[in-house]
């Protein structure tokens, strides 16, 4: 960083940062354009979070396809290299890393400069049990297991205010995630259209009990547990989504969601964002990403995967338009896949992956990171893309610069992000 | 417990076992003596003279009340109408003792009730059968528009879809959960289903998960630990689930006419044998353990896995070198033993003992195991080689299990809420041919409208995706969508708005005065809550009362003021109470 630290930015506020730009020595600031919106637009910068749970094989989403070890190593499960000609080939991105085939999707938004790549990325814990690494993710305190709540959660504490809206926070499935579980309160839901005390069909007979009001005066008294706090969170939340009906929003711009739930999830999570719920952070779930047989290479099982991934992303990007403006993707997934390939066409637990950066803010076109490369000697424990990217560093930056998180927040507990921190290669 | 049953009686007390300072010793149990051919002389009269596992309730604060009903939550799926009094009058420890050993339970009721599911006895192979995938000639013609939706439904009619197979075991389990006297078998099946989780959706698994629950867990789930371990490490569900029916020794090419390629191992099941299924996650294996298990299970596989074929050892694919465990050495060229070498080298971990120890505990007692109960568990786990219910005894006899701590410190999850309820109430559930729907009739009926409302809920059953299973501890199953879930389910069922699930609230309301709203919502309170009711619940339900729109202002046919009674048990079915155990 050259003597200018992170905090010396925040001083300098964000009209000095829009100065910053690129022209610092090479210091990726990704989301300059974020802090100037955040002065100058009047709605609140949302920040979607995609965890691709199983551990998606970074090496096969963004190809280190320069690396020469890379065709060696990766045997059967190898993307093709660039070939301009070959639409199942490596997706060139900077004449080293390469997008799979699958996210073609994606590429315009990379030509856009609104994506950006966190290679080798990943959690300085060497757990490979998808359990732990993913609840240490969603902690922010790998290798601590008593964390009662999640980084996410954290952030959203540090910046609540009275009359705030209860979709500050929203998950879109049946479970509220490790990531969202803590005092700031969020919502989880299956669907916007099911989010209601569903009434009797008929017409309302005169004394009929409100069977709505009932439930609410049952959960809004008593202590606040598990269920009281759940409670009150869920009827203040019904109120505000029955005003806002965000489920007659269509998706805009011809956006088209891939069928499936990753895709429903992203097209309600638009809705909310369009219906002006108040949303800051919303949590997305995608599985499939445990690849221990049959991974595929350019088609196939993971092929599939990110097929659906990509074009999920695309359509969000698209039914927003100018609301991406405030909007910032960030993909996670708990650890990465073996360099080499198994016995089975597949890749069992590894260690570093990749992870995507997207959206209006988002100052892409670049994969940061350092490469730590595939020799076996410059592998972990001799068999796995090494961590260079602490993903505490990555959300740090993210959740600072584009939600405004006050540096004192305790984000990551016991961590310091590195000063000017994002995503390594500054010091 | 086959040489148990030779006559011989054990018994365990938890309280001598808090007292016992050996970690392998037991009482009951002769030093030096195979374990599970010890006996003792009966500590106490047994309640019932026949019973084989003897268990002790400890001294409790609850009321012998608050006792039955928490331990009909804990053990089973709630109580009944009647069941309380009928536990009160055969007692409690009685009950237990019975449930410990469910062959002697006659279940005639719910035997019938299953007969309806023709998938339940078939094995993988009659179930591909039965059940087969569409043709892709088909598919084919239909999706390229050659072949009409009537036509599709004649050549793959939907009655014999292999999605039927998912739908009949979940309204089964719903089924059992309801209806069975075997209640705690019924939940330690569960309990297993989820600690050796397959998920259906995977390839083939569908057709094989009828076989793996009948044959696997369901004769094990009160046996010995090895057994399930054993078990699930050689079906094809769990084979094809976590890959290993793929781990070959490293340097095994396929013959050229296969296409002579090269495979080798398969960590997938290794890994989560040891820390999903018996150490835990923290029960001090390494990677290098997991490669070394991993070469042990080379060659467990699956003769034709998309046709139903079973469990097959490959010799040519198994590792035959030395291997290293734990510290432990499996000498070289063991075969097929050397799988089952780890398995014994796992179940007899300390580790093991304490994991499943601690999973048993939080079950049945709290989210948050008592350390001391999980250790006296983990010794009876350990003196007993596994025993399962002789660890259920050693919680059962717990003071914790008891205690004012543990009392309605559960949350139910999705199953237990809507299975309960739906006892609670004496619900009937429809045969699927009763409710049948023209070409869905192999899925409809009560027990698949209520597992499409534990799916709602969050936790579609035989299809969690992780190895993990569904999670188990609340905070997890705990959000906002999901408490709207609850309060719809009750809603629902309340109201006789689940086809299939008929519920009659007369019975329940009897001799009360429906146009007293009051006198209704005390008898609620008493049927459904057992009279568990908070003052805060108790206070916002009277107020309710008194407002205009809780009882019918005009006449009606049900003659005036009469209560909105289906409302009112929906409210009380989605208090935060009910959603407890």
């Amino acid at each position: 960083m050259h003597g200018c630290t992170r905090r010396a930015f925040m001083k300098g506020g964000a009209l000095s940062l829009l100065g910053v730009g690129a022209g610092l020595g090479g210091v990726p600031r990704f989301l300059v354009r974020a802090a100037h919106a955040r002065e100058t637009g009047p709605r609140a910068k949302v920040l979607i979070a995609v965890f691709q749970r199983g551990a998606v094989d970074g090496l096969s989403m963004v190809v280190p396809h320069g690396d020469p070890e890379y065709y060696a190593a990766r045997g059967g499960n190898a993307i093709p290299r660039p070939a301009p000609d070959n639409a199942d080939s490596t997706l060139d991105l900077d004449g080293f890393f390469g997008l799979h085939p699958a996210l073609a999707p994606m590429r315009p938004l990379w030509d856009a400069r609104r994506l950006a790549v966190v290679h080798a990325c990943g959690s300085p814990d060497t757990t490979r049990s998808h359990f732990d690494a993913q609840d240490y993710m969603e902690s922010g305190t790998p290798g601590v297991k008593s964390t009662a709540d999640g980084w996410l959660a954290r952030g959203l504490q540090s910046t609540s205010r009275p009359g705030a809206s209860p979709f500050r926070a929203v998950a879109i499935g049946p479970r509220l995630p490790r990531a969202l579980r803590g005092e700031a309160g969020a919502v989880a839901m299956n669907s916007i259209a099911d989010f209601d005390v569903k009434s009797d069909a008929g017409p309302v007979m005169p004394g009929a009990v409100n069977a709505r009001r009932g439930f609410e005066s049952l959960y809004e008294g008593g202590v606040r547990d598990l269920f009281y706090g759940t409670g009150r969170e869920t009827f203040e939340a019904v109120k505000m989504l029955r005003n806002a009906s965000p489920q007659g929003l269509a998706p805009a711009h011809g956006a088209q969601y891939p069928r499936g739930r990753f895709g429903e999830s992203l097209r309600q999570i638009a809705q909310l964002i369009r219906a002006d719920v108040g949303l800051e952070v919303a949590f997305a779930d995608t599985g499939g990403w445990d690849t221990h047989a049959a991974q595929g290479a350019e088609r196939g099982q993971l092929a599939n995967r990110l097929t659906d991934f990509a074009q999920g992303l695309a359509a969000l990007d698209r039914d927003l338009g100018d609301r991406m403006a405030d909007v910032v993707v960030l993909t996670m997934s708990e650890f990465g896949r073996t360099v080499r390939e198994n016995g089975n066409r597949g890749t069992d637990h590894g260690h570093a992956t990749a992870m995507l950066v997207l959206g209006g803010p988002v100052r892409g076109g670049k994969v940061h990171g350092r490469w730590p490369g595939l020799r076996r000697d410059q592998l972990f424990e001799g068999r796995d893309l090494a961590v260079t990217t602490d993903f505490r560093d990555l959300f740090t930056e993210v959740a600072q610069r584009h939600l405004a998180i006050p540096a004192e927040a305790p984000l990551f507990p016991g961590f310091a992000a590195k000063s000017g921190g994002y995503p390594g290669e500054l010091v | 417990m086959r040489r148990l049953s030779l006559g011989l009686t054990w018994v365990l007390v938890a309280g001598g076992l808090a007292a016992c300072s050996s970690g392998a010793s037991v009482p009951g149990i002769r030093e030096g003596a195979p374990p599970r051919a010890a006996a003792a002389p009966p500590a106490t009269t047994p309640a019932d003279p026949a019973a084989r596992y003897r268990v002790t309730l400890a001294p409790s604060p609850l009321t012998p009340e608050q006792q039955i009903v928490h331990v009909l939550d804990r053990l089973g799926y709630g109580p009944r109408p009647g069941e309380v009094e009928r536990v009160r009058a055969a007692g409690l420890t009685a009950w237990i003792e019975r449930q410990l050993e469910p062959g002697r339970i006659p279940d005639g009721a719910v035997e019938r009730a299953l007969a309806v599911f023709p998938v339940l006895p078939l094995t993988a192979a009659e179930l591909h059968r039965d059940y087969p995938q569409p043709r892709p000639q088909d598919v084919q013609r239909f999706q390229g528009g050659q072949m009409t939706r009537e036509e599709m439904r004649e050549v793959f009619p939907p009655e014999r879809r292999p999605a039927v197979i998912t739908a009949q075991l979940q309204a089964a389990k719903l089924t059992r959960a309801v209806l069975s006297e075997r209640q705690l078998q019924e939940v330690m099946v569960d309990f297993w289903l989820n600690h050796f989780n397959v998920y259906a959706q995977k390839g083939p698994v569908r057709w094989m998960v009828p076989d793996y629950e009948r044959q696997a867990l369901r004769p094990h789930a009160l046996g010995r630990f090895r057994d399930l371990v054993a078990a699930t490490a050689q079906h094809p569900a769990m084979l094809y689930f976590l890959d290993n029916w793929l781990s070959t020794r490293e340097d095994f090419t396929l013959p050229p006419a296969r296409g002579g390629r090269k495979l080798g191992l398969n960590e997938n099941y290794a890994r989560e044998l040891m820390e999903l299924h018996t150490l835990g996650v923290d029960g001090g294996y390494t990677q290098g353990d997991v490669v070394e298990v991993a070469r042990c299970f080379t060659g467990w596989t699956i003769d034709r896995p998309q046709e139903g074929g079973g469990f097959l050892f490959r010799p040519n694919t198994h590792d035959r070198g030395e291997k290293r465990v734990l510290g432990t050495v499996i000498p070289a060229g063991g075969g097929q033993g050397d799988g089952l070498a780890v398995i014994d080298l796992l179940v007899r971990h300390p580790s093991t003992a304490r994991f499943i120890s601690s999973k048993l505990v939080r079950r049945f007692v709290s989210d948050e195991p008592p350390p001391a109960l999980v250790e006296r568990a983990a010794r009876t786990f350990r003196a007993a080689d596994g025993d399962i219910r002789a660890v259920l005894v050693t919680i059962f006899s717990a003071p914790e299990f008891l205690s004012a701590a543990a009392h309605h410190a559960k949350v139910k999850t999705p199953l237990e809420v809507v299975a309960s309820a739906a006892r609670v109430l004496g619900a009937r559930l429809d045969s699927p041919a009763d409710t049948a729907t023209p070409g869905r009739a192999a899925v409809a009926g009560g027990g698949a409208v209520l597992a499409r409302q534990v799916a709602a809920l969050g936790e579609p059953l035989y299809e969690a995706q992780p190895p993990t299973g569904h999670p188990d501890v609340a905070d997890a199953w705990v959000s906002a969508g999901a408490l709207l879930s609850r309060m719809n389910f009750a809603l629902a069922l309340a109201h006789n708005r689940l086809p299939g699930a008929r519920v009659d609230l007369a019975p329940l309301l009897e001799s009360v005065d429906r146009r007293q709203p009051a006198q209704v919502l005390e008898r609620l309170f008493a049927v459904v809550l057992r009279g568990q009711v908070s003052s805060d619940t108790r206070r916002v339900l009277i107020a309710q009362l008194e407002s205009p729109e809780i009882v019918r202002a005009t006449a009606d046919d049900r003659g005036p003021r009469n209560t909105d009674v289906e409302k009112l048990t929906a409210l009380v079915l989605g208090s935060p109470e009910f959603q407890r155990r």
